[in-house]
């Protein structure tokens, strides 16, 4: 790294106009972001900037939570909250902090990929003048054949392995093969670095034009939905979305099962939804981790529950009926919470009034198996022993009031009030008990009827068009990640001379240049083998190898050995 | 079976600790012992009669020789019995064993003492870690079986996916690599400072591990090949399922944001050991606050916060 800045600071034009601060100082910043010490302290910022958002509820995750930290801590809430501390993987710190970090991947990532790219189309260095002093070094051995035909078949053998190699000529009528290996480090260095960029911008764009809304849908025809950003319960649109850009298509659930352990486990949840999309009708099936694919959305099964059906007959026989949700608890019983306000009832059919405080709510919680000891808990998931325990009310709901309630209770300031009265239950304390098929005559002779559940599933809908690019970049970053980590580079040099009868090399013999002369050490020189008079066709070549490992590589010996046993044998088989 | 694989994993971490009890002893009077030269020293040098020498040091070379060796028997055996532990459990369950955290430590645990008896056969040498391998295992499942214990089960649906499979599997793996790996990166930065001669309290315990390189380079190669079957893991694999299972593939839930942070620590790691102004203790000492990390994911989220992934609740 330290190399490529140098290359940069010598790349600049000399400071013709000695005093530019500004420049000086943009350019010094520039130098410093792009720094690999830079690039760390950054990954650590980043690292330290995500971890608030698992510690504190996070809006994109759950803003039921964020809503009840307000009411926990109503004097530290605003506060963090003016901090993005409940948006924090959207606040503009964050951001910050990887902006930074990816600015100075693409100053540190651009000169090495054109240093690479230079590298790659050079050729292998030519030998050094001293083979003994590299790291590994092969002393010199005789083998049969030309100088020129050994390197040929060296340079052959080398890349047959995969190495790139250069045969080069020397002076002295010898021959000198240069190779290297171990590109695909750098390579697949630069490979992930990229890949990271690619992963960034597809999450970018992902959150532009992506969409996704969450949606409770009750079984039956008249229950149905379309997609429109006014039919989701919670939904959240990409910067460049508009509500007129969600595709049309409309589901209705037809059909539902989950099936349990004897424990109350779930073994399987299956929904089965009539798709009209694009003008067609089709009926299709999806499950937990085998998602609906709609062709320009994808929708998951996330949950699922009970919406016990009420039919309410109000003072003038008038009768509504409404199948509504009720909130499963965590314990995964399917106890659930709920509430059933009829505000249109009672209306005198004369004069269309209503008396102010004749609206009509229950509250309560269905149990889709009640244990036999009373407790208000179900003991298994799926009805076996179903009841609804509920409490009615009387008065001002106050859902004209315009400030969206929870729709799983009763407006608690109306009751606080007295606006909205209990008329049920108020003498023993205990809500009354209905079983499917039951009715529950009121005290004012209107009339409650529980005809049943119906199942209800809610959906996570989801639309990202980037999702398989960032796929591609993850799966590309990783192979070059791993060739980055795994990959060595590393060079190996032949120096391939004749050798003379005596076994001296004639450059040696011909009293070649000093410099050339410090090649072959008197050492290597007596450890060839006179191998006088032989009478082998062609002539004979004294081979002497070296190794450099470019990189760490604790293995390198063993392959160095490998390489020059090949290159030999394949001598000696030829 | 799955009795059995309770007692199993009972007498799994009384074999590890009775491994451990080796390693300290060999630790304590083993042929590289230098408590034990130094003990001799001492008593030749009071002036003693000289017949002591030999009996005093020949005789704990031996047996701490041997000792260190029993050990290494005994590790090999309470490996095979925690992997019987986890046999029995996939069996009484009739599934992978980790639909929970339980079963889950019980796995990472096992893969990460496996990888230190294969370290070990290839690097005799290293044998004097075992006492805080064994440690490490004896904490880990004993604080995994009393807090984290739970009956078995059967997988709720949300975890019946193949992506599931190669996402856990491909997690334990790399977890247990980098939790193994943060032995030898501890024992590098004592041995460092060892070095250095600094005296305080963890350094002595440096006369008796590996030399330092070695112990560096181990540790950079444990990270270095469990760094990619994470990003694998977690950033690759989990996404997957998660799109198929949630809808979305990110989503920050607790479980993410620290996946998410152990990478960029590791990824830290890496780049620190790729510096060469970044001093070698120094980017060490980052490995271990990325196993910090890593123990927080596997105990500190499942315990603390409430998300998505919670099904791996603790009871
Ligand atoms: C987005 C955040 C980044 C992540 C997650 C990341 C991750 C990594 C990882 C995991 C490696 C190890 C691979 C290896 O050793 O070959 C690596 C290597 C490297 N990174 Fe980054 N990197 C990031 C940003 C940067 C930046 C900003 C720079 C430039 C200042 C940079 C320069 C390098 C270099 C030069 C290496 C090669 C080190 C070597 O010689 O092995 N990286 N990076």
């Amino acid at each position: 790294m330290t190399v490529v800045q140098e290359r940069t600071a010598a790349a600049a034009p000399p400071p013709r106009r000695p005093a530019n601060p500004v420049w000086a100082f943009l350019r010094n910043s520039w130098r410093q972001l792009t720094s690999m010490r830079t690039a760390l302290v950054l990954l650590f910022l980043l690292a330290i900037a995500a971890i608030p958002g698992s510690v504190l509820p996070q809006r994109s995750v759950n803003a039921e939570r964020v809503a009840g930290y307000f009411a926990a801590h109503p004097d530290l809430a605003p506060t963090l909250d003016r901090l993005g501390m409940f948006d924090v993987y959207a606040s503009v710190w964050f951001a910050a902090v990887y902006l930074l970090l990816f600015t100075s991947l693409v100053g540190c990532v651009a000169p090495r990929l054109v240093e690479h790219v230079r590298a790659l189309r050079s050729v292998p260095p030519d030998a050094p003048k001293r083979l003994d002093r590299l790291p590994q070094h092969a002393a010199a051995t005789e083998t049969t054949g030309e100088p020129a035909a050994v390197a040929a078949s060296v340079a052959a053998t080398l890349r047959k392995r995969r190495w790139r190699a250069r045969v080069r000529q020397d002076d002295n009528g010898g021959w000198t093969v240069g190779a290297e290996k171990g590109y695909l480090k750098e390579t697949g260095n630069l490979l992930f670095h990229c890949a990271l960029l690619a992963v960034l911008v597809g999450v970018g764009f992902g959150a532009w034009y992506g969409w996704h809304g969450n949606r409770i849908l009750v079984k039956g025809a008249d229950r149905g939905f379309c997609n429109a950003v006014t039919q989701y319960d919670d939904s959240s649109l990409g910067a460049r979305v508009g509500p007129g850009d969600l595709p049309p298509f409309c589901l209705e659930l037809t059909d539902f099962r989950a099936t349990f352990q004897e424990t109350g486990q779930p073994k399987s949840f299956r929904a089965q939804v009539l798709v009209d999309e694009d003008g067609k009708e089709s009926s299709r099936t999806f499950w937990v981790n085998n998602p609906l694919r709609l062709s320009s959305a994808a929708v998951s099964l996330i949950g699922h529950g009970y919406a016990p059906m009420l039919r309410y007959t109000d003072r003038f026989g008038k009768q509504q009926t409404k199948a509504v949700p009720f909130l499963p608890d965590k314990a995964g019983m399917l106890t659930s919470e709920g509430a059933v306000m009829f505000p249109d009832v009672n209306i005198d059919p004369k004069t269309n009034k209503r008396g102010e405080d004749l609206q009509v709510g229950f509250e309560g919680i269905y149990l889709p198996t009640a244990s036999t000891d009373g407790r208000p808990a179900s003991v298994f998931p799926a009805e076996r022993n179903p009841v609804l325990f509920l409490t009615a009310y009387r008065g001002n709901l106050g859902v004209d009031a315009g400030i969206p309630g929870s729709v799983y209770s009763l407006n608690r300031g109306q009751i606080a009030s007295g606006k909205l009265k209990q008329v049920s239950g108020t003498d023993s304390g205990r809500p009354h008990e209905l079983r499917p098929g039951q009715a529950w005559t009121l005290d004012d002779g209107t009339k409650l009827e529980f005809l049943g559940t119906q199942p209800f599933v809610t959906l996570a809908v989801r639309h990202d068009p980037t999702q398989s690019l960032v796929l591609v970049g993850a799966v590309l970053g990783l192979l070059g990640l791993m060739a980055s980590l795994f990959g060595r580079r590393r060079r190996i040099f032949f120096r391939l001379s004749p050798a003379k009868a005596d076994g001296v090399s004639p450059a040696e013999a011909d009293g070649m240049s000093p410099a050339e002369a410090d090649g072959i050490s008197p050492a290597e020189a007596d450890g060839v083998s006179p191998l006088a008079g032989d009478g082998a066709r062609g002539g004979r070549t004294v081979m002497e190898a070296g190794g450099l490992p470019r990189t760490d590589y604790p293995g390198f010996d063993e392959e160095f050995r490998d390489v020059v046993a090949a290159a030999r044998g394949d001598e000696g088989t030829a | 079976m799955a009795e059995l694989s309770n007692q199993l994993m009972a007498i799994t971490v009384l074999a590890y600790l009775a491994a451990m009890v080796c390693y300290a002893a060999e630790y304590a009077f083993g042929n590289r012992s230098h408590i034990g030269r130094a003990a001799t020293r001492e008593l030749v040098g009071a002036g003693g009669p000289p017949t002591i020498e030999p009996v005093v040091v020949e005789a704990p070379r031996h047996r701490g020789d041997l000792v260190g060796k029993i050990g290494v028997g005994l590790n090999v055996l309470a490996l095979l019995l925690h992997l019987g532990t986890l046999v029995t459990r996939s069996v009484a369950a009739d599934r992978m064993p980790w639909g929970n955290m339980y079963e889950f430590t019980l796995s990472v645990s096992f893969v990460g003492s496996a990888v230190w008896l294969g370290v070990l056969s290839r690097k005799p040498a290293i044998r004097h870690l075992g006492l805080f391998v064994a440690l490490s295992m004896v904490v880990l499942l004993g604080a995994n079986g009393l807090i984290a214990y739970t009956p078995v089960g059967p997988l709720v649906p949300a975890l019946n996916s193949y992506w599931y499979v190669i996402h856990v599997s491909t997690i334990i793996l790399a977890s247990g690599i980098l939790l193994f790996g943060a032995v030898p990166a501890t024992l590098f930065l004592i041995k460092a400072g060892y070095d250095q001669g600094k005296t305080r309290f963890p350094y002595p315990l440096g006369k008796h591990v590996p030399a330092a390189e070695t112990l560096e380079r181990l540790t950079f190669r444990l990270h270095a090949f469990a760094f990619p079957l994470f990003t694998f893991g977690a950033l690759i694999a989990g996404p997957l399922w998660a799109e198929a299972s949630w809808g979305r593939y990110w989503g920050w839930d607790p479980k993410e944001v620290w996946a998410f942070i152990s990478w960029i620590v590791y990824a830290g790691y890496l780049h620190a050991r790729a510096t060469p102004s970044v001093k070698r203790t120094t980017a060490t000492w980052i490995a271990l606050i990325g196993f910090a990390t890593m123990l927080m994911n596997l105990f500190g989220v499942n315990l603390f916060f409430e998300g998505l992934h919670s099904y791996a609740n603790a009871g």
